[in-house]
């Protein structure tokens, strides 16, 4: 391989989402972006071995996609028959007509690209999409993830996956979805929803809803990307820190959740010199900056829960009274059952099983958990703490009832041969 | 007096007739156009895009609510439309959170397929 290719592959690694986000912005057209990005690295390929690299490589890519687009519209303007496709067409030129005639004029290189990078994922985590929609066109267009492989990370058959990204690049075309950052007044609200998606890529990553693997590690990296895109693009926000502090510090324990015989280990039960200690630093680091401020927002407040986790070295010195209280300023954020739940384990470890126990008591009476297996799988292991066997079997046999991954199904299986082998 | 044809069709029937049986459908709404124009009745009319492009809006304590698809509850009835120009979705769904009615039933904003009308 010649150096160009190498270098070539290097910038299509670094640059190839960049430079596309840049053509979705001139062309206002995903599928055409893609297909002239695409060709110009051929072009690239073909002509910078012969020709030299040239001066500004991502300019000259632009440029290149860029007139492939004026060709291929022009080309196929001529032939096409149905109305839809002519219309297309013409917003593409319409499109066309806004921009500079050469890349780069007016604006700094690179104040243009990442706003164009942020403009793309405003726009693919519009309200106007389903949220599978948002996420799915979000790993696709700035993780670059094909179809197939967003097909395989959230278990959907690939034709249904299509569909799916073809419905939503249909909508913004057709209904005019704008391809920009949102104006200040409603910049905090579309903030939260593209943290929203991070946020449930890397939940699909780290606690795989069913499938045999517990964890999908390729979702929680590019959420983890996406995560540091948003922290460098829009330095001002907290949440953003938050969010991405929460994901290193979970992804922190990645080699430890599992033991030898891919069988879920707990916290208690993890060998913490796994942990790494890159991401705990820099996961703390982010903490900080995200607690700092008038008001620490949901993500900060669980990335604090987990940075109390990653500071103890042994599962016996977690402050969990901290955990507790942390929790409290959650539910205050965020009232939620699930919070409550997570709330309640905390409370048990702090001040015993019994009290953690009333919680879930009160919070099974309340009904609003029913059909989440974590709840009864909470009161086994409280029971189990407490040797009550009879209650624990029940609990693991409730749970196993609702659990669908089967990491998960293994490990409450195996607690409940243990307590019903108590039981005798 | 002035009333609105309110056309409630069904997607599915439609995809499955034949490219030709749609130009025939096609061709008969032309000549009912013409047709009403003609004798003084037409004040206007449009066809819409698919539901696969419509976005519903709400207000619910004074906080937008944005959701993808048509409006589908059954409890709210069809009472009353705007036709209106913007330049984007979001120009559309911030005029549609202004209508009144927004903070108790939905606004199901829908693009206009251009034709041409007499």
């Amino acid at each position: 391989m010649t150096i160009e290719r190498i270098f070539i592959e290097q910038v299509y690694r670094d640059e190839s989402a960049r430079i596309l986000a840049t053509l979705i912005r001139l062309l206002g057209d995903f599928d055409l972006a893609e297909e002239v990005t695409q060709e110009a690295f051929a072009v690239a390929v073909e002509q910078w071995p012969r020709q030299g690299v040239p001066e500004n490589p991502r300019a000259w890519l632009v440029s290149t996609a860029r007139n492939k687009a004026v060709d291929l519209i022009r080309r196929r303007t001529r032939f096409e028959k149905k109305q839809d496709e002519l219309q297309r067409f013409t917003r593409v030129r319409e499109q066309l007509a806004l921009a500079p005639a050469s890349y780069g004029e007016g604006e700094s290189e690179d104040a243009m690209l990442s706003d164009d990078r942020l403009r793309l994922i405003f726009t693919c985590c519009h309200p106007a999409l389903q949220t599978e929609s948002q996420v799915a066109l979000t790993l696709r267009t700035l993780c670059g993830l094909s179809t197939e492989e967003i097909a395989k990370a959230f278990l959907t058959p690939v034709p249904t996956m299509a569909q799916r990204l073809v419905r939503a690049k249909g909508k913004i075309r057709a209904a005019r979805i704008p391809y920009r950052v949102p104006p200040t007044e409603d910049l905090a609200e579309r903030i939260e929803a593209v943290m929203l998606v991070v946020y449930l890529v890397f939940n699909e990553g780290y606690n795989a809803a069913s499938g045999d693997a517990l964890f999908r590690p390729d979702l929680c990296s590019e959420a983890i990307r996406l995560g540091r895109l948003l922290c460098e693009l829009l330095p001002g926000e907290a949440e953003a820190a938050g969010l991405l502090a929460l994901m290193l510090l979970h992804d922190s324990r990645r080699e430890a959740r599992m033991d030898a015989n891919g069988e879920i280990l707990l916290l208690e039960g993890q060998d913490r010199t796994r942990w790494n200690q890159a991401q705990i630093g820099e996961g703390l680091a982010l903490v900080e900056s995200a607690l700092r401020g008038t008001a620490p927002g949901p993500y900060a407040v669980q990335a604090a829960i987990a940075a109390v986790h990653a500071r103890a070295w042994r599962a016996e010195e977690t402050d969990w009274a901290q955990i507790a209280a942390l929790y409290q300023v959650l539910l205050r954020l965020q009232p939620s059952p699930v919070v409550e739940l997570n709330q309640a384990v905390a409370v048990a470890m702090s001040q015993g099983a019994e009290a953690g126990l009333r919680l879930l008591q009160e919070l099974e009476k309340r009904g609003e958990l029913r059909g989440y297996y974590l709840l009864p799988a909470a009161q086994a292991d409280l029971a189990r703490r407490l040797q009550q066997w009879t209650a624990a079997a029940g609990a693991y046999r409730r749970a196993l009832a609702l659990a669908t991954n089967e990491a998960e199904r293994k490990f409450l299986s195996k607690r409940l041969v243990e307590a019903e082998s108590k039981l005798q | 007096m002035q009333y609105l044809l309110l056309i409630y069709g069904n997607e599915a029937y439609w995809n499955k007739l034949s490219e030709a049986e749609q130009g025939k459908v096609s061709q008969e709404y032309g000549e009912f156009t013409q047709s009403i124009a003609g004798s003084g009745h037409l004040k206007g009319g449009n066809e819409l895009d698919r539901i696969s492009t419509a976005t519903t809006v709400r207000m619910r304590d004074g906080k937008r609510v944005v959701t993808d698809g048509p409006f589908a509850e059954t409890k709210e009835q069809l009472g009353g439309y705007y036709l209106v120009e913007a330049k984007d979705l979001d120009e559309a769904i911030g005029l549609a959170a202004r209508i009144p009615s927004s903070r108790w039933g939905s606004i199901e904003v829908r693009p206009i397929r251009v034709h041409s009308m007499p």
